[in-house]
């Protein structure tokens, strides 16, 4: 990701930072039905107005209607043959861990919030990054974490306790031989002072390179012997069955990533269930940002969940999202013409939109960066889980004055 | 039964079947299989259009036609289409006409203010791979509910702007004012409820306008004000089933869902129509505080274009706010059958000469545009080889990261060599440097070993080449 060298003070100053702002909103919401509805500036229509006024046209023919006729409505439910499997991650005292609690993802009977049908039995998990290594980051996302990059368990303890991450994921970039090229004995070190740090699971991601990978993973799983961690990630071009072997062994949980294709995914996850059980795997497809080709990571999570729930049986696992990506389209964190700023908004709302895309189509577990985001998505996700008002709150937008 | 699983066999049968090539297409055949991938209408077939053949028109329209009615709003070039759609999900065709967005005004707006807004919703642009993304209409409230007023401000605004409006109110004295103002300007009328249904419908049929119908988390009672509706006489409808912003966001997303379903993949005809959202409510929870309602406005907005709406109504006119949500709807609405790589080979800017740049980037179409229109946009930079190199259609971060793993497929120093044989590029420059993406770093070493140029590790993002060129390149020599 490019740094952002020219980093000079945001141009517009919130007088609270927009977070407190919507943790503001996010009571507001709770009280809503104490505000008084002259606070909001909100006109209520006069009832006079709503009835119908003296007629300046003249009545309709004869035959045209005069009345709304009652027609019946059924709603559109389906039936699926297929079901997403549940996968647990994290490990409690109880369940051989140390977590304060595990979590569990997937289980879904109906495409995403197709809440008419069956509503997600778990709701999706929003994750936060942390990088074992300093590494260049956009300035809005840096902004937040700056004084803990250095520190992964400082980090982590700033995501769970400030941005509210309900998991980590650690990503062990350092391990890259082209960078420091940190040993697996370091790395697994590292992921026990993480562990150590925050109660929530952990998902550990390694550097991409095949070999090291495995190398590390080797000894993370085993130094987390029954955490069960979400390896992130087993590809294609790993020694998959050694990969899968040691997560088995100390009993983690892989998370499958291929390039964007259904078969691809399809392939790895056969090529897992050798070895792991389909309870302990999780796939990941790719995500791209907004702006950057998303409309493929979008239609292939479509794809891969609808097929699931149709009945092909190796795309029935959750779904994980590198939502961070957002950051790699340029709009997201360069300084633009004064009309699209401030992108100390704009680059937190791209990571939302990403995000609230893969939402819809089905992912169950969010690797995010920023806190605004973060925050939002979960909010989103909370007033998604809910069975929805026998009679929502209607809101004249006609009238209000703004 | 969706659109996709008619065959081109049963729209054979309908069609004149003389093969008289007067579509352009070899056969009949071949311009049903058009017809039926949407690639052509049925106004291409000449015989079709005759008298003779008005029947099998008439039957052909009922199979072919959308199932989510296309519905105009305005007149002449700046008139906006919306609905057309055949598919629930675009993987199994595409979607048509892109989520159309208004920017509301009020009519207690002083003159200038009014003014001003209209220039700033007309202004609006940015360009992104090639295409102008812009908003599409103005939606008039009346906060005032005053009909002199309403009249006078769509009036003002119409004299300033060819955009189509959304007239919204709910008082229909108000609404027809502003009829009355623009009457041959097809704007839509938003909306008729189950209380003032009678005047609404009423106003519609008589100035030939598009009828929103309202009826918030209600979907029987949309059927039933469209059954009526379709009774009365006015067809171009468009379905607004409340947009919810607050606790109650599910509700929003379900029944957006179930009517999606129902026209497309329940195929039924009475709720074939677009749909509007309305994430301007966001205003009306969190007006006091700006930055909060343009927040939640921004991503409500973002799910309802996800979520299949044809029309949004918004209130911010941000360019923080507006240009995620028009990229969303671009991209969402991109064709999923058209190729996302571009052709490999040499592409050349401006009247390079022998001591000119030689750069290279992927064949992935993303890709390839940015680096495109960065190389464009700028003056230092029009003098440049640009080496497509063929990546298999994926990006440089992944093909780079997908070579790394494998050492084969994607973007490796093979291909780029190959690019580079395959293009002479060696007889078309006098130096021996090749400048790569910052992001194939790694495949540096490789490039030189192979190729024996030189490498120039270039940005990582293409926004940077004019300064990287600026601070870099020094012609002739080289670097």
């Amino acid at each position: 990701m490019e740094e952002e060298k020219k980093g000079k003070k945001a141009v517009i100053k919130f007088g609270p930072t927009l977070l407190e702002l919507l943790s503001k909103f996010g009571k507001i919401e709770l009280e809503y039905v104490d505000i008084e509805v002259g606070d909001l500036e909100i006109v209520l229509q006069p009832a006079a107005v709503a009835a119908a006024p003296p007629k300046l046209v003249a009545p309709p023919p004869k035959v045209k209607p005069t009345k709304i006729p009652e027609v019946t409505f059924t709603p559109p439910i389906m039936e699926y043959p297929g079901q997403i499997v549940e996968v647990k991650l994290g490990a409690t005292k109880g369940e051989g861990g140390t977590r304060g609690k595990s979590i569990v993802i997937g289980g879904e009977k109906s495409p995403a919030f197709y809440n008419f049908e069956s509503p997600p039995p778990h709701p999706p998990v929003v994750a936060c990054d942390v990088f074992d290594t300093k590494i260049p980051l956009p300035k809005p996302l840096k902004t937040h974490i700056e004084d803990v990059m250095e520190d992964p368990a400082e980090w982590a303890k700033r995501c769970v306790d400030k941005f509210g991450a309900e998991m980590i994921t650690l990503q062990l970039t350092s391990i890259n031989p082209q960078m420091k090229d940190t040993s697996p004995k370091e790395a697994a070190k590292t992921v026990e002072e993480v562990l150590q740090a925050v109660d929530v699971p952990l998902a550990v991601g390694g550097c991409g390179d095949p070999e090291k990978d495995l190398a590390v993973f080797e000894k993370v799983t085993e130094a987390a012997e029954g955490e069960r961690l979400m390896v992130s990630s087993v590809s294609p071009y790993m020694d998959i069955k050694r990969t899968a072997e040691t997560i088995k062994k100390y009993g983690h949980v892989a998370l499958a990533l291929t390039g964007m294709d259904m078969n691809e995914a399809r392939e790895l996850n056969h090529k897992l269930y050798d070895i792991l059980p389909k309870e302990q795997i999780v796939m990941d497809t790719a995500t791209a940002s907004l702006g950057y080709g998303l409309e493929f990571t979008f239609t292939v999570m479509e794809r891969v969940r609808l097929a699931a729930l149709m009945g092909d049986y190796e795309l029935q696992h959750p779904m994980a999202s590198g939502t961070t990506n957002a950051w790699f389209a340029r709009e997201s964190w360069k300084k633009m013409a004064p009309q699209w700023e401030p992108r100390e908004l704009r680059g937190p709302l791209w990571e939302t939109v990403t995000a609230l895309t893969g939402l819809l189509a089905g992912v169950d577990y969010f690797m995010m960066m920023h806190p605004l985001a973060i925050k939002t998505v979960k909010d989103v996700i909370e007033r998604l889980m809910d069975k929805g008002a026998e009679k929502p709150e209607k809101i004249d937008w006609q009238i209000i004055k703004i | 039964m969706s659109s996709r699983e008619i065959s081109p066999i049963d729209v054979y049968k309908l069609l004149p079947r003389t093969n008289c090539k007067g579509c352009g297409e070899k056969s009949c055949m071949a311009f049903a299989s058009k017809l039926v991938n949407r690639e052509a209408t049925m106004e291409g077939c000449p015989p079709l259009l005759e008298k003779e053949y008005e029947e099998a028109y008439k039957k052909l329209w009922q199979l072919l036609k959308p199932l989510v009615k296309e519905i105009i709003i305005g007149t002449g070039e700046r008139a906006v289409k919306i609905g057309g759609q055949f598919v629930m999900y675009r993987h199994k065709l595409t979607y048509f006409n892109p989520t159309a967005i208004a920017i509301d005004v009020t009519d207690e707006l002083p003159h200038n203010e009014l003014l001003k807004r209209v220039r700033e919703v007309e202004g609006f642009s940015y360009t992104y791979l090639g295409q102008e993304l812009k908003l599409n209409l103005i939606a008039v409230r009346s906060t005032s509910n005053d009909p002199a007023k309403f009249r006078m401000t769509v009036k003002k605004i119409t004299e300033n702007t060819n955009l189509p409006l959304v007239l919204c109110s709910l008082n229909s004295s108000v609404l027809e004012a502003g009829l009355v103002a623009i009457p041959e300007k097809r704007p839509l009328i938003h909306a008729a409820t189950k209380d003032n249904w009678r005047d609404m419908v009423e106003l519609a049929f008589m100035y030939k306008c598009p009828l929103a119908l309202l009826a918030p988390d209600d979907l029987k009672l949309l059927s039933s004000m469209t059954k009526a509706s379709m009774e009365y006489g006015v067809k171009d409808l468009a379905l607004d089933p409340g947009t919810f912003p607050g606790e109650d966001l599910i509700d929003t997303v379900n029944n957006f869902t179930m009517l999606r379903r129902i026209s497309c993949e329940k195929r039924d005809e009475l709720l074939g129509f677009p749909l509007i959202g309305t994430p301007i409510v966001a205003w009306a929870e969190h007006g006091k505080e700006p930055e909060v309602a343009k927040w939640k406005e921004a991503y409500i907005a973002s799910m309802l274009i996800t979520r299949y709406a044809d029309l949004l109504i918004m209130h911010s006119t941000d360019g923080w706010v507006l240009l995620p949500i028009t990229i969303l709807r671009q991209n969402l609405y991109t064709d999923p059958r058209k190729p996302s790589a571009v052709e490999p080979g040499l592409r050349i800017f401006g009247e390079p000469d022998e001591n000119s740049p030689v750069m290279f980037t992927t064949n992935f179409a993303l890709t390839y545009y940015t680096v495109e229109s960065d190389i464009e946009s700028s003056d230092i930079s029009n003098k440049c080889y640009l080496l497509v190199v063929d990546s298999e259609g994926i990006g440089v971060q992944s093909a780079a990261a997908r070579s790394r793993m494998v050492r084969k497929g994607g973007l490796t120093a093979e291909s780029v060599a190959k690019a580079m044989m395959e293009t002479k590029i060696e007889e078309k420059v006098k130096h021996r440097t090749l400048i790569i993406p910052g992001l194939a770093a790694h495949l540096s070493g490789e490039i030189e070993d192979l190729t024996g140029w030189k490498v120039l590790i270039g940005p990582s993002s293409s926004s940077d080449i004019p300064k990287f060129l600026e601070e870099h390149w020094h012609g002739e020599k080289g670097s």
